[in-house]
């Protein structure tokens, strides 16, 4: 897999940025995905009134999710589902490679799930003689590229289509040169095509999962879950625990807005629901906790876990749009991902939740109303606290040198004054200061605004107040 | 009613005319302005970067200076925000509730607290506004796109009212500039690129100047405007209010 190694999302970014040409076309695009969101969400009057609901369902879930998950597995197993439970990435590959194990499968075709990226399941199959293919187009694309997906929804928004042309003429033996997306799409779709109608088993993600009547849904535009799943003897769905939805009427809040909210469709072109095996297939969905009800017990985070993977929150960011996905060096990219990230490895992750402006766009876009930027600032308060600020490089230096020299201590203006000059990160009077790699400070003025108060308006203030 | 004048470190260094014409616009709209003198930075730089469980010093020296006044206006959103949503005190716990409930951002203090509907002033300029996310998302100085909800916005409310001004229409009315606090020096890079790309919507859309109800954006975008030697200007919204030009 391609590396990002040791690098952090500042880093990553600035080298994503140097071709300035791809950053615009890439930050064009997600900001058409954007406009398209802000129209569809704007031609529904109850919009607003969908989001506080969906958040109010996932509140529900959260505080309840012990009930639902039993009531799930119950029902689950009266529609004749094998049901496993993970309670790590290790656990549910292993789990993965027994059910093919037993069947002596040896090739899967599997359509998206940010699950199994998270569990890194295709290396783990393919270290033990398994091959998998990748159904999404994107993920296929991905695959190919030997790259993480970049994007939960649009895993490879990040290629222009001649680098997709590229890799298809190096995997598919596609014409050098060609480009044209939609014959693109054909080459891909036949040799997919052959892929689903020789494979024996089929893994999918979920997006939704029903308590009450143990079915779950998963949400396609290329069909690619179902032709899997229809073609398959053996059926497979990997789920984190907090997809679950208490009851199907549900459906109507979140399926109104995941589309709408991810690409500005009003709804995706496959919502399938699967609720038991064909005869003669055999049906297995792993419930995964990897990390998950420890978030949970974050009461400070646990909102995150009500996502419903749409990538608005992506989609709208603009540091997410100027640096790309792969900069947050972690499988969920964007802010929900610096979020989520910390609670995996907090180590690895303490550069995320400063890979923003907390500007608040994300928090206002989310269609279940997660409070993203706020988690944001307090991820960055339980970080330093933890220990881990110095893993962000960036940080560590700038950081220390002013907290160490608090500027409640001053109590005249003339040494506030330089404290500010010195400690500030930003206006620090050092030509090492990045900010003057690309950027000028003000002109210092004559005199500071105090000091100028202090000359002129102090007098005139005896006379006129208390 | 009188009005402690809160303006923040960099502004008071760098920006000391954007403080004197929030203080001459009160005072010309019949405030009685006292600014503190011992005042010093209100803590977001520590705290936006994770060390909020060591501002509490800036937190105490805020309380000392501002509790006395009935009202406390402050001409930049970001260090405002910053203190409605963060101020805390162990010691001065009312105090610190009571400061929270009485700070203002200028631009509001003039259209919900003064109720202005009429200003003395004139700028013959174009002018893009851009708004400030902690203004906009934080003290709902404006309606954000991101939201299915009814329009409004108050500091072009105040804008409206100054003669000869021409507000230019941008591509993406409310995108975040890159300053960011401290992000504008840890991710360099993509802070840059973020003003660059605000500045080049301005640009293009006919804007003489820039104006915001934050100076912390204006800073950022003016120091890559003066690097580029650009002629589009940046000036604080207060300033503009202040003017007649």
């Amino acid at each position: 897999m391609k590396g990002t190694l040791n690098k952090d999302h500042a880093e990553l970014a600035e080298a994503f940025i140097k071709d300035e040409e791809r950053v615009d076309w890439h930050d064009g695009a997600l900001w058409f995905i954007r406009a398209k969101r802000d129209l569809a969400s704007k031609k529904i009057s109850e919009w607003e009134t969908l989001r506080e609901a969906a958040s109010q369902i996932k509140t529900n879930v959260l505080s309840n999710l012990h009930q639902y998950l039993l009531q799930f597995e119950e029902n689950l197993k009266k529609n004749g589902i094998i049901v496993h439970w993970a309670d790590n990435a290790e656990e549910h590959n292993e789990i993965v490679y027994s059910i093919l194990k037993a069947k002596e499968i040896t090739q899967m075709v599997k359509s998206k799930s940010m699950l199994t990226e998270e569990c890194h399941l295709n290396e783990y199959l393919e270290e033990r003689g398994i091959e998998v293919v990748n159904s999404d187009l994107g993920e296929y694309i991905q695959q190919i590229d030997n790259e993480p997906p970049s994007h939960i929804v649009l895993p490879c928004i990040h290629k222009r289509k001649e680098e997709i042309g590229e890799l298809f003429h190096e995997h598919l033996g596609t014409e050098k040169g060609l480009s044209d997306p939609t014959l693109l799409a054909r080459v891909a779709r036949k040799h997919l095509r052959n892929i689903f109608l020789t494979r024996r088993a089929a893994l999918t993600g979920v997006n939704f999962a029903v308590a009450e009547t143990g079915e779950y849904v998963v949400c396609t535009n290329e069909g690619n879950a179902d032709m899997g799943a229809h073609l398959s003897e053996v059926q497979i769905a990997s789920m984190g625990l907090e997809k679950i939805i208490p009851q199907k009427k549900h459906l109507a809040v979140f399926l109104r807005l995941l589309a709408r909210s991810a690409t500005g469709q009003p709804i995706t072109i496959y919502s399938s629901h699967y609720k038991k095996p064909r005869k003669g297939q055999e049906m297995h969905l792993i419930l995964v906790d990897a990390g998950r009800t420890r978030q949970l017990a974050r009461e400070d985070f646990r909102g995150s876990l009500k996502c419903i993977k749409c990538g608005s929150c992506m989609n709208t960011c603009p540091v997410y749009r100027k640096s790309g996905g792969l900069s947050y060096h972690n499988t969920i990219s964007g802010p929900i991902g610096a979020i989520l990230a910390p609670n995996l490895d907090m180590r690895k992750h303490a550069d995320l939740p400063y890979a923003s402006t907390l500007c608040g766009s994300c928090s206002n876009v989310c269609p279940v109303k997660i409070n993203i930027h706020e988690q944001l600032y307090k991820w960055r308060q339980v970080i330093v606290k933890e220990g881990y600020a110095a893993n962000t490089k960036a940080l560590s230096m700038k950081a220390m040198a002013w907290t160490l020299s608090s500027p409640g201590s001053f109590t005249t203006a003339g040494k506030a004054g330089r404290w500010v000059m010195h400690n500030i990160p930003f206006v620090m009077n050092n030509k090492l200061n990045p900010w003057y790699k690309q950027r000028d400070m003000p002109e210092g003025p004559k005199e500071s605004f105090s000091q100028w108060y202090v000359k002129n308006e102090v007098d005139n203030k005896k006379n006129n107040s208390k | 009613m009188t009005v402690g004048l809160f303006i923040p470190c960099y502004v008071n260094q760098f920006y000391p005319n954007a403080a004197k014409a929030t203080l001459e616009l009160l005072q010309k709209l019949g405030v009685d302005v006292v600014y503190p003198t011992k005042q010093t930075c209100c803590g977001q730089p520590m705290a936006n970067s994770g060390f909020e469980h060591l501002s509490q010093g800036c937190n105490d020296l805020f309380i000392e200076n501002f509790s006395s006044f009935d009202y406390i206006v402050g001409p930049s959103a970001s260090c405002v925000l910053h203190i409605k949503d963060h101020l805390h005190s162990d010691k001065a716990a009312v105090k610190a509730s009571e400061i929270r409930s009485k700070i203002y951002e200028l631009v509001e203090f003039l259209t919900d607290v003064l109720k202005v509907e009429k200003l003395d002033a004139s700028f013959p300029h174009k002018v893009g506004l851009h708004h400030s996310c902690h203004g906009l998302r934080g003290l709902y100085l404006s309606q954000m796109s991101e939201l299915n909800a009814a329009p409004f916005s108050k500091p072009k409310q105040l804008l409206n009212m100054v003669k000869g001004l021409e507000q230019i229409s941008l591509d993406r009315q409310d995108e975040c500039c890159g300053f960011g606090g401290t992000f504008c020096v840890s991710e360099e890079a993509v802070s840059v690129k973020m003003g660059k790309d605000r500045i080049t919507d301005h640009s293009k859309n006919g804007a003489e100047y820039i104006t915001s109800s934050d100076l912390s954006c204006l800073m950022h975008l003016e120091g890559i405007l003066h690097r580029n030697k650009s002629k589009v200007k940046i000036v604080h919204i207060a300033e503009i209010l202040n003017s007649s030009l």
